[in-house]
């Protein structure tokens, strides 16, 4: 080893004390929540006639993904492209008004850290028992309660991944396929590996994920303002003009504290403790920190307990602390980058739902055949002809009737194909499709349209205009000389 | 890295040009492990995969192999099993790709052809296959949108069908294949004469021309030039010999849509007459195509290109 030391931070091992509070209890809420429809949303059942009884399942395999009442096919993929623009925004317009929201309370990765902590708590108790045994020499206790913890989590772990994969799979079958042997190798490579990286990540991992593999950490100052609310030390109340003091005889109550100089600030190390990134808030705000609030919730307690005033850590803004008549904290949202969020915001979540409620359900394609343009008949007459693709998205069979308008009806022929199409739920059929026209009538005729209804809907019809091609159109000037 | 760093790392002692020094700093420990997984990943596929050349031979990996049906020259299907290799690899896919067509192909041979397009499910199959079967053998002559080429190959998209454009017909034309042919005239009938009867056919078609030779060219047509006897006497043509149509506007030898003076249109019949036609050639395909692939392609061209008459 070089004398410059390592290239690499040894990770200090955090053992976090747990604590009450409001900002616990939310925590915890969320987390239920979180986990009750994560874990149990792949084996709710919805009546479905043209495929598995499964309420939410991304079916690769057919192509559909099927949320709810909802069938969103490879065509709707702009949806997948304005929700993460919408995740995107939110995740910036939340950033601006309160930090880091999402990584404190909702980021998968605090999620699970703090599953696994949970689990930690309960198997090998507190803090200082954690630390104790994490010292002792390996005897049967620590294998026992060290290896029982790491098993339990490798299971939430594997749990996780079977959950994941059983969104793109019918749920049920898939569980007796998987105990049974039978499933799929994809499917016990896609559990296995999933759910090791649930495991690496949330259980071994930790907060350097947070702290080295996240970028949000590294773009968070970008998005702050002076007027976010975040997680922060009231330095000027807690350290006084002589610093923080640990309350020893003389320093007990806050009158001969501050007779002292010294501030609030007991020095009591529970806001450390209790950090899941291992963060000292009192040196301010710091890009490990995850906002999760679980520090204001020890130092409210500490403050309960001696019986002063509450918030000496509390969510407040830059701003606000700096100033020398600091107001109660509160949202500011009156800047420009705030408002443009929020509008991008409302302008793309407006966009998503309108294009989700007035999806059709009959996607229709019409492609002209150009090789060739057009053909003479021998009949005088001049021929088009045109693929037309119809997917039916409905969750039934459906029959589509193809007409012409603006030409005669007898001028339109099917190929290949039915008219009117029988389609089964989901499915598509290309029809090709033949237009003849008498050559006076060519002569006028730059463009008509495809009238494609269900006969089911009639009122829903999916006009599409299209163009006509024949030899005057290329031939002007030639005939015109003649 | 900073001057007073400089002097703190160590170094292998060697030294170039007075100051530049090979520092010993240690390599990040992400890089050392995965340069040493790459290791173990190279071992693991040495056994598994052909790796090393040994002699005149190689070692084959272990536990791999392929196995996959070849059809020889002959026609004879073999069963082969082989270390693992690209090439058998790519033959045991397409054996899978067959095997995955092989429904749809049992279904076509059991179906008679106009049953086929009132098979939705099966039409399908036949659009997207008959159309590589077309541009694989047929697209040539007739082009890749079955269009023809004058003075090659007919055109498959419009109604007008020499050799009839029915189901069974178009199914006889791509099995047997046909031999399409009109005698030269040159010598048989004068310079004169082959001018008349130009203009006749071009008037059947309302194309321009001199009404005076047309009229003599109509008695040259159905007597001294003997056209009637594979042509018609209403000169509408006959598709069990192939003879064309000649009261349409649709040409195949003679170039008349593609010539924007009369004179250029009559030189155009006049040279077919004179010199014949001996290039009407549509190969046997029977022996090339199986029966399913040769009934696929009829039904494309019937449905989705022209048919119909």
């Amino acid at each position: 080893m070089s004398e410059t030391g390592s290239l690499y931070q040894k990770r200090i091992p955090i053992y976090t004390r747990s604590v009450k509070g409001k900002f616990r209890n939310f925590k915890t809420a969320v987390l239920v929540l979180a986990y009750t429809v994560f874990f149990a949303l792949p084996w709710l059942p919805w009546q479905r006639s043209s495929a598995a009884s499964q309420a939410v399942m991304f079916d690769l395999e057919s192509r559909r993904f099927f949320i709810f009442d909802l069938v969103v096919y490879p065509q709707d993929i702009f949806w997948l492209a304005l929700l993460l623009f919408i995740a995107a925004v939110l995740l910036f317009f939340v950033t601006g008004l309160i930090g880091r929201a999402w990584c404190g309370y909702f980021c998968f990765q605090t999620l699970w850290m703090d599953c696994y902590m949970f689990i930690e708590h309960m198997i090998q108790g507190e803090r200082p028992a954690r630390m104790r045994l994490a010292k002792q020499p390996w005897n049967p206790e620590k294998i026992l309660k060290i290896g029982g913890s790491h098993a339990a989590m490798i299971l939430v772990g594997l749990w996780t991944g079977f959950t994941f994969v059983a969104y793109f799979t019918f749920a049920p079958q898939f569980f007796a396929d998987f105990f049974s042997g039978q499933a799929h190798p994809t499917g016990y490579f896609a559990v296995v590996v999933l759910g090791l990286c649930t495991y690496v990540a949330g259980g071994l991992a930790r907060e350097q994920i947070c702290i080295y593999v996240c970028p949000y950490a590294r773009f968070q100052s970008v998005m702050y303002e002076q007027d976010t609310l975040a997680p922060s030390y009231d330095t000027r109340r807690g350290e006084g003009s002589a610093g923080r003091a640990i309350p020893i005889e003389g320093l007990r109550t806050q009158e001969e504290r501050q007779a002292k100089g010294h501030g609030d600030c007991i020095d009591c190390g529970f806001c450390v403790q209790v950090c899941p990134t291992g963060v000292d808030i009192r040196k301010g705000l710091q890009y490990q920190c995850i906002s999760c609030g679980l520090c204001i919730d020890a130092c409210n307690t500490i403050m309960d307990s001696r019986g002063w005033k509450r918030g000496l850590i509390r969510y407040d803004s830059e701003r606000n602390l700096r100033s020398e008549t600091p107001a109660k904290p509160h949202l500011k949202w009156k800047n420009l980058k705030v408002i443009g969020y929020a509008l991008a915001l409302l302008v793309m979540t407006s966009a998503l739902v309108f294009s989700i409620g007035t999806r059709s359900d009959v996607e229709v394609r019409i492609q002209q055949v150009r090789q060739p343009l057009y053909v003479h008949l021998s009949d005088e007459k001049i021929r088009n002809r045109y693929e037309v693709h119809i997917v039916n998205k409905t969750e039934r069979e459906e029959t589509y009737e193809l007409k012409v308008r603006g030409i005669p009806e007898s001028a339109l022929a099917i190929g290949a194909g039915a008219n009117p199409a029988i389609i089964r739920a989901g499915k598509d059929v290309k029809l090709a499709v033949k237009v003849d026209l008498d050559e006076h009538l060519a002569e006028k005729t730059r463009e008509f349209e495809f009238v494609i209804h269900a006969r089911a809907t009639p009122d829903q019809a999916v006009v599409r205009k299209v163009n006509f091609y024949a030899e005057h159109q290329e031939h002007h000037d030639e005939t015109g000389h003649q | 890295m900073s001057q007073d760093q400089k002097q703190n790392v160590p170094t292998t002692g060697h030294v170039w040009d007075d100051d530049l020094q090979e520092a010993t700093n240690p390599l990040p420990n992400w890089w050392l492990w995965t340069f040493y997984l790459t290791i173990v990943f190279a071992v693991i596929y040495w056994v598994l995969y052909p790796a090393w050349p040994i002699g005149k031979t190689f070692t084959k990996g272990v536990g791999n192999t392929i196995s996959y049906t070849a059809r020889t020259t002959d026609g004879k299907e073999v069963q082969k099993t082989t270390h693992w290799n690209m090439r058998s690899k790519l033959m045991a896919e397409m054996n899978e790709a067959q095997a995955a067509q092989k429904k749809y192909i049992v279904k076509v041979a059991a179906t008679p052809l106009d049953q086929i397009p009132k098979d939705a499910e099966l039409m399908q199959f036949v659009q997207s296959s008959g159309k590589t079967l077309f541009s694989d053998n047929c697209a040539a002559c007739h082009q890749a949108g079955g269009q023809g080429k004058l003075g090659l190959a007919p055109n498959l998209v419009d109604d007008s069908w020499i050799y009839g454009g029915s189901y069974d017909k178009i199914q006889q034309t791509i099995s047997g294949g046909r031999n399409g042919m009109m005698p030269a005239f040159k010598g048989v009938l004068s310079d004169d004469k082959i001018n008349q009867v130009a203009n006749y056919v071009l008037s059947l078609s309302g194309e321009p021309h001199d009404a005076q030779a047309a009229k003599a060219g109509d008695a040259i047509f159905h007597n001294e030039g003997g056209c009637v006897v594979c042509h018609g006497p209403d000169a509408k043509g006959n598709q069990d010999i192939g003879s064309a149509n000649l009261t349409d506007r649709i040409w195949l030898w003679a170039d008349v849509p593609g010539q924007s003076t009369a004179e250029g249109k009559l030189d155009e019949v006049r040279k077919v007459i004179t010199g014949g036609v001996s290039r009407g050639k549509m190969p046997v395909w029977s022996g090339r195509l199986t029966p399913e692939q040769i009934k696929v392609l009829t039904v494309y061209v019937h449905d989705t290109l022209g048919g119909g008459k």
